[in-house]
């Protein structure tokens, strides 16, 4: 790691113009691979499978990574056949950890989940973004909290209860974790070793398919005591979030994750109904006939476009969510945040551009 | 105006699209980490000759430096504008979502503006290939590189507007897009182009900063040295780049399209407009690297977005497809296709040479659909 000063002229505007127009990083990295200035990485310091399904990975951030909020969440991109696949995943360590700490549930059709609990090793290179995301630890800290989380999403809560008892938060703490078995139970003996080491901390382990039910009113105030005046920071699938905010008495912030998008089983089969969102102008449009690029001019956008064959790549735009079908190989695409050529594809259901 | 072959029926030139369509998604399915490997190694090599180049310049003061350097560096920026520049921003490396290979965003160590490249070369050249009033590569709105193009007594400067062209090519392609002769028709003002003129003095004002002034400064007393080193690397880059691109459509046996022979062109007929309008250069693999495989132009032309370093596989394919179809598959070494590219050049800056010779030359292209002449 480069020390500060030495940092600070590798980011200068006179080294910049030196190394323009390709820009310092892209020579740094052929030294070493985590040596850049400007792009957030982090190197692959352990990889640990805690249960059949889990995969936690401890990473060591480069010194551009600026750090994030205990709830947070960055977007970590791995290489795999030559394709840089992107997934957000929120850390599950105190937000003052020097190396970052993520827990991944591997799901049978998650590519890149599972190559991550199958294929990664100790020493690999992972590209970060810097951290964003509105569900975080409300300041000041309120005396009475609940962190409440059902499956992967137990890690920005635990986050927050590292972070918390880093700090020597001295109020009423409930952690309260849902998971369908007790094999998929993650982090029980670190977080009742927690527990075991502060005061007013209590834990409860919930496995729902195994006769322990799901949250109700009734079941949480035994697992927790009085809910009145208790801030509950929630995460998990929609479901968790839905059925404790029907019934928490007080201040309550969620954060649900998508689940992973069922792999588009549509051999041949046309687009049906769904909505185009054009998130730039806030218009939309229901999917009729067309290319994507055909469609938007339709609603009345003027996106840039060439050749309108696939060629020259002037309409390419960015996906942000849904997917689509490129008209020249068939193939459907459903990553999130890609690139599209919009004049050689369909939607398949809705789909959001950034246009 | 005559159809391009007329031997080729309507169904004949679809089932063609068919083929060729077949054969790039069979491309684009089998890409992955062999690619993203091979654009690396590429990329290492630039970074590598343009680190030692640049420092060796640094002591150009040394005669042996000067020339090691200087022939680093022009290799540096040969690979950097051909095999990576070029290529990145036709968007063949777009399927690994890398940001740093992104075509929108790519920029390259020339004084042209990645934006106006794109537009000019990705979308206007390669939609509108040697189809005359369209494609503003003929000539680059300077040169008189078609018989179909008229003669006025400007283009008996043809050969030495060329050689200009060819020694400041950067900046050439740098100001295509103003569009100059459009300028001087009065179609347009100067004044419609002043975002173009922005964007090229932006870009132009920084390569110029950083290889005449802020690397020679560093070198102290040894500048003229480095200044010297660094303006011949950009020649000799200007020169090799002119060379090969010249001749990817301009040798003899290439076709130029009129305005009516492409109105409602099909996908089929866009294919084989690309197949008869491009030559390819033969050669080693050192060659073809430092040509960016330009030197595959026809399969450039095919597949603009496939990754170039597969165009010699495909071309196998290709030119089989081309016997086939007994379609011309113009090919030949650097110096026989450069030299009917320079022989065109100074016949075109006399008038006289009329429609009878274009004939007489379309006869001859075709002739090259024989395999023999094809394999040379």
């Amino acid at each position: 790691m480069p020390s500060f000063p030495a940092r600070r002229l590798l980011r200068s505007s006179l080294i910049d113009a030196l190394v323009g127009p390709h820009g310092i990083d892209s020579y740094l990295e052929l030294i070493r691979p985590a040596l850049t200035v400007h792009d957030a990485r982090a190197s692959v310091q352990a990889v640990r499978r805690q249960t059949t399904r889990s995969v936690t990975l401890t990473l060591r951030p480069n010194a551009a990574f600026q750090g994030f909020r205990a709830g947070q969440f960055v977007r970590v991109g791995v290489e795999i056949d030559g394709v840089r696949r992107t997934r957000t995943y929120s850390p599950a360590c105190s937000e003052r950890a020097e190396f970052l700490e993520l827990t991944v549930t591997a799901h049978p059709d998650g590519l890149v989940s599972r190559w991550l609990r199958e294929r990664l090793a100790p020493g690999a290179i992972v590209h970060l973004s810097q951290a964003s995301g509105s569900f975080a630890l409300p300041d000041p800290r309120p005396e009475r909290l609940a962190l409440i989380s059902g499956g992967s999403g137990i890690t920005p809560v635990l986050s927050m209860l590292r972070t918390l008892c880093e700090e020597g938060f001295d109020g009423e703490l409930a952690f309260v974790h849902y998971a369908q078995t007790r094999a998929d139970w993650l982090y029980r003996l670190e977080v009742e070793a927690v527990a075991a080491r502060h005061r007013g901390i209590r834990v409860a382990y919930v496995a729902t398919r195994e006769g322990d039910g799901h949250a109700s009113p009734e079941s949480l105030r035994q697992l927790i005591g009085d809910l009145d005046g208790a801030t509950a920071m929630v995460c998990g699938p929609p479901s968790l979030i839905d059925g404790v905010s029907a019934f928490w008495p007080g201040g309550l912030r969620s954060e649900t994750f998508t689940p992973p998008s069922l792999k588009l089983a549509l051999a041949g089969e046309r687009p049906t109904a769904g909505t185009i969102r054009f998130q730039r102008s806030g218009l939309t449009a229901a999917i009729a006939s067309g290319s994507l690029l055909e469609q938007a001019e339709i609603a009345g956008l003027s996106p840039e476009f060439g050749c309108r064959m696939g060629i020259c790549h002037t309409c390419t735009c960015r996906k942000t969510a849904g997917a689509v079908r490129d008209l020249r190989t068939g193939e459907v695409s459903d990553e999130e945040d890609e690139d599209i050529q919009l004049c050689v594809s369909v939607p398949v259901g809705d789909v959001a551009l950034e246009i | 105006m005559p159809t391009p072959h007329p031997e080729l029926t309507t169904e004949q030139i679809e089932a063609l699209g068919r083929e060729l369509d077949e054969l790039r998604n069979r491309v684009v399915a089998s890409l992955g980490e062999r690619d993203a490997e091979y654009i690396r190694r590429v990329i290492r090599a630039q970074r590598g000759l343009e680190v030692g180049g640049r420092a060796l310049l640094e002591v150009g003061w040394l005669p042996p430096a000067w020339l090691a350097g200087v022939t680093a560096l022009s290799l540096s920026k040969i690979l950097d504008n051909m095999e990576i520049g070029h290529n990145v921003m036709h968007g063949q490396y777009d399927w690994m979502k890398d940001p740093a290979l992104d075509s929108k965003r790519f920029e390259w160590d020339t004084a042209c503006p990645g934006d106006q490249w794109r537009h000019s070369h990705n979308y206007m050249h390669h939609t509108h290939t040697n189809v005359l009033g369209l494609d503003r590569d003929i000539g680059y709105g300077v040169l008189r590189m078609s018989e179909d193009q008229s003669w006025r007594p400007r283009d008996l400067g043809n050969p030495v507007y060329a050689a200009l062209l060819a020694l400041l090519f950067e900046w050439g392609v740098a100001v295509h897009d103003l569009e100059v002769e459009r300028i001087q028709a009065g179609e347009i003002s100067l004044g419609d182009k002043g975002d173009v003129l922005r964007a090229v003095w932006r870009k132009g004002r920084r390569q110029v900063l950083k290889d005449y002034l802020l690397f020679p400064l560093l070198a102290g007393p040894g500048a003229p040295f480095t200044l010297t080193g660094n303006l011949t690397a950009n020649v000799a880059r200007n020169l090799w780049s002119f060379m090969i691109i010249f001749c990817g459509h301009f040798p003899e046996g290439t076709h130029e399209f009129s305005l009516e022979e492409v109105e409602g062109e099909t996908r089929g007929g866009w294919y084989l407009r690309q197949m008869l309008g491009s030559a390819n250069l033969t050669g080693g693999s050192l060659f073809h690297l430092l040509s960016g495989n330009l030197s595959h132009q026809i399969e450039h032309h095919l597949f603009p977005d496939i990754p170039a370093h597969r165009y010699a596989e495909i071309a196998l394919e290709v030119r089989e497809i081309c016997e086939r179809y007994r379609l011309p598959y113009n090919a030949g070494p650097l110096r026989k296709q450069f030299g009917s590219v320079v022989r065109k050049i100074f016949k075109l800056a006399l008038p006289g040479s009329g429609d009878s010779g274009q004939d007489a030359e379309l006869t001859a292209a075709t002739g090259l659909a024989e395999p023999v002449a094809a394999a040379a």
